[in-house]
């Protein structure tokens, strides 16, 4: 039986890594009490709160956490007319975080999702396991068959090139879920009651040329690296799909990462995620995504990008243009997503130029 | 206000409506076609019949996307299946000869089973071989006589097991080295690494697409949010390759570099590889569907200094990417992870290293030509995909070092071998 830390049992590190390189970016409507739970391993970090809804709400912070927060008012201030990208009445909100965000390393993660315990019972510091899996080289060329072999106890196995262990950056480390796993409407539907308490102690490389459903719950990315790939589309109110934010970032993250030569990882860590969501509410927002992704998914595998594509930038540019190519025929949505991701990397490049500072910002 | 829809839409409707009953869709122009197709996916009608209507118009565009979405025609459904003990053969090589702990701990796991024993031909002491088994021996004599002295040479070493892949009459083949006992899992208990290997084995894969879950058929687990439904039904899985604990397969300058290194971590999960990505299938530990790849798992790579160390060897890892590039060429599936086995302590990585070097500097070679090898369309078997490969060798691979020609010639004796040998098998001699 899978059940979250309580939080006495919670003990931070003695030196809280990269703590003036990361940011923790969170998108909320409700409230921000899970914090607490996180507050030993997360005080030392500044918080980028993202709040989508209602921006007359006041959304309290608990004390103690260094943060900004930026509100629908605030989107719209700082972007203008751009900020149409950013989706409203949905968590793909958050991108905007990472948009705003001076720091080289962002974590992400919901504000349902609360401290794990390994098999042993002990707390799951997962920020400190993300930063590992970033900070240690990725391995898509060739599938090492125990896994990380960056890891403590392990290392290649035999047959392994010599030539390729040296691996490459990891730009993206994406985490997993004890408890309600991340399904989809229809399993939900199938499946109220399974809840996920396998606990796999392995991280592993996604290898080159292979797609992956990148949930946006527990992720930890290299933003110097990837980016302005981290776009979550539009969603949410007056857009025909929800709950495909996250997809599209990993699949376009994906396509980029292996024609870039970056690393993808997933695996450990674990977080406990404790609110299912309505699975009625979710068919109905996901609806048009199940039949729309037979189509986007042999898009993104058939997607190639021209060698002249040297910059994430450059590289999704194209993929916007692809997607406008040959995706608007499946629906009108992909034709107004296209623009959008142009605009995203447009408002990317005006609040991130070449060479800017690594201090915080503050919300105005 | 919305546009309505257009007559030709409203009629391309109308068609997928009642596929049932059209006959023939060759009248029809491409683009009309192309859009009918669509819709007809769109809609979940492509049953068997309708993808042949459209499959018999002949127009290179519907080929090209059934291609491009990797739609195929299931001739047997993939569905986890009940299977029989008197399905399995459990092959062992006996590189050495007292056998007495390894079949005494395997007892519990093994004694249901037919066991095939092939004892390596250069081992000149007897086996010591204890009761209570349903086994079958070859030895030397035994090869010799089923394949001729000279094609002998193939079955030396390591690589006598693959005599007891061919002359099997089973479909499921479990094989593990004899220095490997069974293993514990987190909870203490024995593992059953049969059964693992068989439940692998009989449950699809799922090369297409990436599960964060993992193995989605595993109790408990299920494909995440994002998998596309289309490709939930998976493919089937051709060859299981577990794991070791303890003595882990790492190659000689690792082992050596980090002599006290022992593997403690019991990794829950089992992986389809993915389609494309290739890795290094260690023979310590695998199980593969005999009739459908067999032939793929081929001993052709015999180092110069190949020894009775498994860090002597790399027969095993050639093999192994030999039958991925084949299951990848067949639309099978090969998984990676449970069963762990216990791999006990032998020999010494360094003295391996010193006599023994050759098979780690040969990988490089390795892995590009097998990353690039593409076979024809015109390859639909097993068999035919090994001929294809050995070809591949020779032309790529056969100048740059002697082993890689011989390694090529093995390939396709292998595979005349199987065509007579491993079609109709016999009993060993007395």
């Amino acid at each position: 039986m899978a059940e979250p830390a309580t939080a006495t049992q919670a003990a931070a590190p003695a030196v809280p890594q990269l703590k003036d390189e990361l940011d923790i970016v969170i998108p909320t409507i409700r409230n921000l009490d899970f914090l607490e739970m996180w507050r030993p391993f997360f005080e030392p970090y500044h918080l980028i709160i993202v709040q989508d809804g209602d921006p007359s709400k006041i959304i309290k912070v608990p004390d103690g956490f260094d943060y900004e927060l930026y509100n629908r008012n605030d989107i719209n201030r700082i972007l203008g007319p751009k900020a149409s990208c950013i989706s409203f009445k949905d968590s793909a909100c958050r991108c905007f975080g990472y948009m705003v965000s001076k720091k080289k390393y962002i974590y992400t993660i919901d504000d349902d999702c609360f401290v794990a315990k390994d098999p042993s019972g002990k707390a799951i510091n997962a920020l400190e396991q993300h930063i590992k899996n970033l900070l240690s080289p990725s391995t898509p060329f060739f599938f090492n068959t125990l896994y990380d072999p960056f890891r403590e106890g392990a290392d290649f196995v035999r047959g392994y090139p010599f030539s390729l262990r040296e691996g490459v950056p990891t730009a993206v480390s994406h985490g997993l879920w004890l408890n309600i796993p991340d399904y989809d409407a229809p399993t939900q539907l199938v499946k109220p009651l399974e809840r996920n308490t396998r606990y796999v102690d392995a991280v592993l490389t996604i290898p080159k040329g292979t797609l992956f459903p990148m949930c946006g719950m527990n992720l930890a990315f290299d933003r110097e690296l990837i980016g302005p790939a981290m776009y979550f589309g539009l969603m949410g109110d007056g857009q025909p799909i929800g709950r495909y934010d996250d997809m599209w970032a990993g699949w376009c993250v994906k396509v980029i990462c292996d024609h870039l030569g970056l690393g993808v990882k997933t695996g450990l860590p674990y977080i406990y995620h404790s609110k299912a969501s309505n699975p009625f509410v979710n068919l109905r927002k996901e609806y048009k995504g199940i039949f729309w992704q037979e189509e986007i998914i042999p898009f993104f595998q058939q997607s190639v990008l021209p060698k002249d594509c040297t910059t994430v930038q450059k590289c999704y540019i194209e993929l916007a243009k692809q997607v406008k190519e040959k995706l608007s025929k499946v629906d009108p949505y992909f034709d107004k997503l296209a623009d959008a991701m142009v605009t995203w990397i447009e408002a990317w490049d005006e609040l991130n130029p070449a060479g800017a500072s690594l201090a915080n910002g503050k919300a105005a | 206000m919305r546009t309505p829809p257009s007559l030709l839409s409203l009629t391309i409707d109308s068609a997928v409506i009642n596929l049932s009953n059209i006959t023939d869709l060759s009248p029809l122009p491409d683009h009309i076609l192309i859009d009918l197709f669509l819709r007809t996916l769109r809609a979940g009608k492509l049953t068997e019949r309708v993808l042949k209507l459209f499959i018999a118009t002949g127009k290179d565009e519907v080929h090209s996307l059934i291609q491009a979405l990797n739609i195929q025609v299931i001739v047997t459904p993939v569905l986890p299946t009940k299977i029989k003990d008197d399905e399995i053969d459990i092959v062992i090589g006996a590189v050495s000869s007292d056998m007495t702990s390894f079949l005494n701990e395997w007892r519990p796991i093994f004694s249901r089973f037919h066991l095939i024993i092939v004892k390596d031909p250069d081992l000149k002491e007897e086996l010591k071989i204890p009761e209570g088994f349903n086994l079958d021996v070859y030895t030397k004599s035994d090869i010799d006589r089923v394949v001729g002295s000279s094609t002998s040479i193939l079955f030396s070493g390591y690589s006598c097991r693959y005599f007891g892949y061919l002359v099997s009459l089973k479909k499921y083949i479990i094989s593990v080295d004899d220095d490997c006992l069974p293993a514990r899992d987190n909870k203490g208990f024995l593992v059953d690494a049969v059964a693992q290997h068989i439940t692998n084995l009989t449950n699809p894969a799922t090369p297409f697409f990436f599960n964060t879950l993992y193995d989605p058929f595993s109790e408990g687990a299920d494909f995440v949010r994002g998998y596309p439904f289309s490709l939930r039904s998976g493919v089937k899985c051709a060859l299981s390759c577990g794991l070791w604990l303890n003595l882990a397969d790492h190659d000689a300058p690792t082992q050596a570099l980090k002599t006290r290194q022992r593997n403690s971590r019991y990794v829950d999960a089992v992986i389809t590889v993915p389609a494309r990505a290739l890795a290094p299938i260690s023979g310590i530990n695998i199980a593969f569907d005999r009739e459908v790849v067999g032939p793929a798992l081929v001993p052709a790579l015999r180092l110069a200094g190949e020894g009775k160390f498994r860090w002597e060897t790399m027969e095993d890892i050639w093999s192994g990417m030999c039958v991925k590039v084949v299951c990848d060429h067949l639309g099978l599936g090969v998984k990676s992870g449970l069963p762990y086995v216990w791999r006990t302590d032998r020999g010494d990585a360094i003295s391996s290293l010193k006599k023994e070097w050759e098979g780690v500097k040969l990988m490089e070679e390795v892995v590009p030509f097998f990353q690039s090898v593409r076979l024809p369309r015109t390859a639909t078997t097993a068999e035919d995909c090994v001929v294809e490969v050995a070809k591949a060798v020779k032309e790529q691979l056969g100048s740059t070092d002697p082993v890689f020609a011989r390694a090529a010639g093995a390939m396709l004796d292998w595979v005349k071998l199987w065509k007579s040998v491993g079609s109709s098998s016999s009993p060993p001699g007395v």
